[in-house]
């Protein structure tokens, strides 16, 4: 496959920072979550 | 164990996420053949065209629910979060148009940037949106904030249809849109289409899945803050009395 370092850099730029943010925002809500009582989530 | 932002809702649609995700990267790399004119650079549309509409069903998302946020006198903090949290992502996803189409520049035009209509339009409206998360992190009353960048969010969102359409309207190095053309001819291989349509679907799946978490993100801080002034003065109301007793 011809320029494929260019191909699969667009990819890994691509799917990491969408799975950068996934990771940022679960380790977030894992924080905050333990300080805010269950009762007061209204999506529980 | 405490609950956090997920739900049996947000955790199918992470797996249906990562399952179709999958299957855009093998038909992209493996099952999708290389284009006649730009050969196998065309490998990159298949995350650059999804990124692209991404973002602007974000700032679309983010106008709607800013629009709900002025219109409504309930619950106007809980559409400012999704119209904050649609923002967030729609400025990765922007980022992410512009990276990912800088490579293919390079591949198909020979340079990483032109100061071409479509480019220097898309770069314009990736600026606004930062600007916009920047008036969002102003201290202040959250309400008084929910309206100021509501007003924001609504003009902003008249800059896509300028970048949608910069390369009808100007002359452009960028290719006329392969699919949502004027003419309604899409110019694409049934496979190319279908790889193409898949990541859509993938990247909206995980649209959808990053706003409701961070939006639940934005409700648990908020909460933090109620819950954590709560005990500041329970704590002060408990000291007075002990100093009373005394």
């Amino acid at each position: 496959m011809k320029d494929i370092g260019f191909i699969l850099l667009s990819w890994v730029i691509t799917v990491g920072s969408i799975a950068t943010l996934a990771a940022v925002t679960l380790r977030r809500a894992r924080e905050l979550s333990a300080r805010v009582p269950d009762d007061k989530k209204p999506w529980l | 164990m405490h609950d956090m932002t997920g739900t049996k809702t947000t955790r199918a649609i992470g797996i249906i996420a990562l399952l179709v995700t999958a299957w855009v990267v093998i038909s992209a790399f493996f099952i999708t053949p290389a284009d006649q004119v730009q050969g196998d650079s065309v490998r990159i549309m298949y995350a650059h065209v999804p990124t692209a509409w991404i973002a602007y069903l974000a700032f679309i998302t983010t106008a709607i629910a800013s629009g709900f946020s002025l219109a409504r006198r309930h619950r106007t903090l809980g559409f400012d979060r999704v119209a904050g949290a649609s923002a967030e992502v729609g400025v990765l996803f922007m980022a992410l148009t512009l990276i990912t189409g800088s490579l293919w520049g390079r591949l198909t035009w020979g340079t990483f940037w032109q100061w071409d209509p479509r480019l220097t339009t898309t770069l314009f409206l990736f600026v606004t949106y930062v600007g916009y998360l920047a008036v969002r992190r102003i201290d202040g009353d959250p309400r008084q904030r929910a309206r100021r960048s509501s007003v924001i969010a609504l003009l902003a969102v008249l800059e896509i249809p300028l970048v949608h359409f910069s390369v009808v309207l100007w002359r452009s190095l960028h290719q006329e849109a392969s699919v949502l053309n004027p003419d309604g001819d899409v110019r694409l291989d049934g496979l190319m289409l279908f790889t193409l349509f898949s990541g859509v679907a993938a990247f909206t799946l995980i649209f959808a899945w990053l706003v409701i978490h961070r939006q639940r993100l934005m409700a648990l801080a908020d909460l933090d803050r109620v819950v954590g002034l709560d005990a500041a003065i329970s704590a002060r109301r408990a000291e007075g009395i002990g100093s009373a007793a005394t």
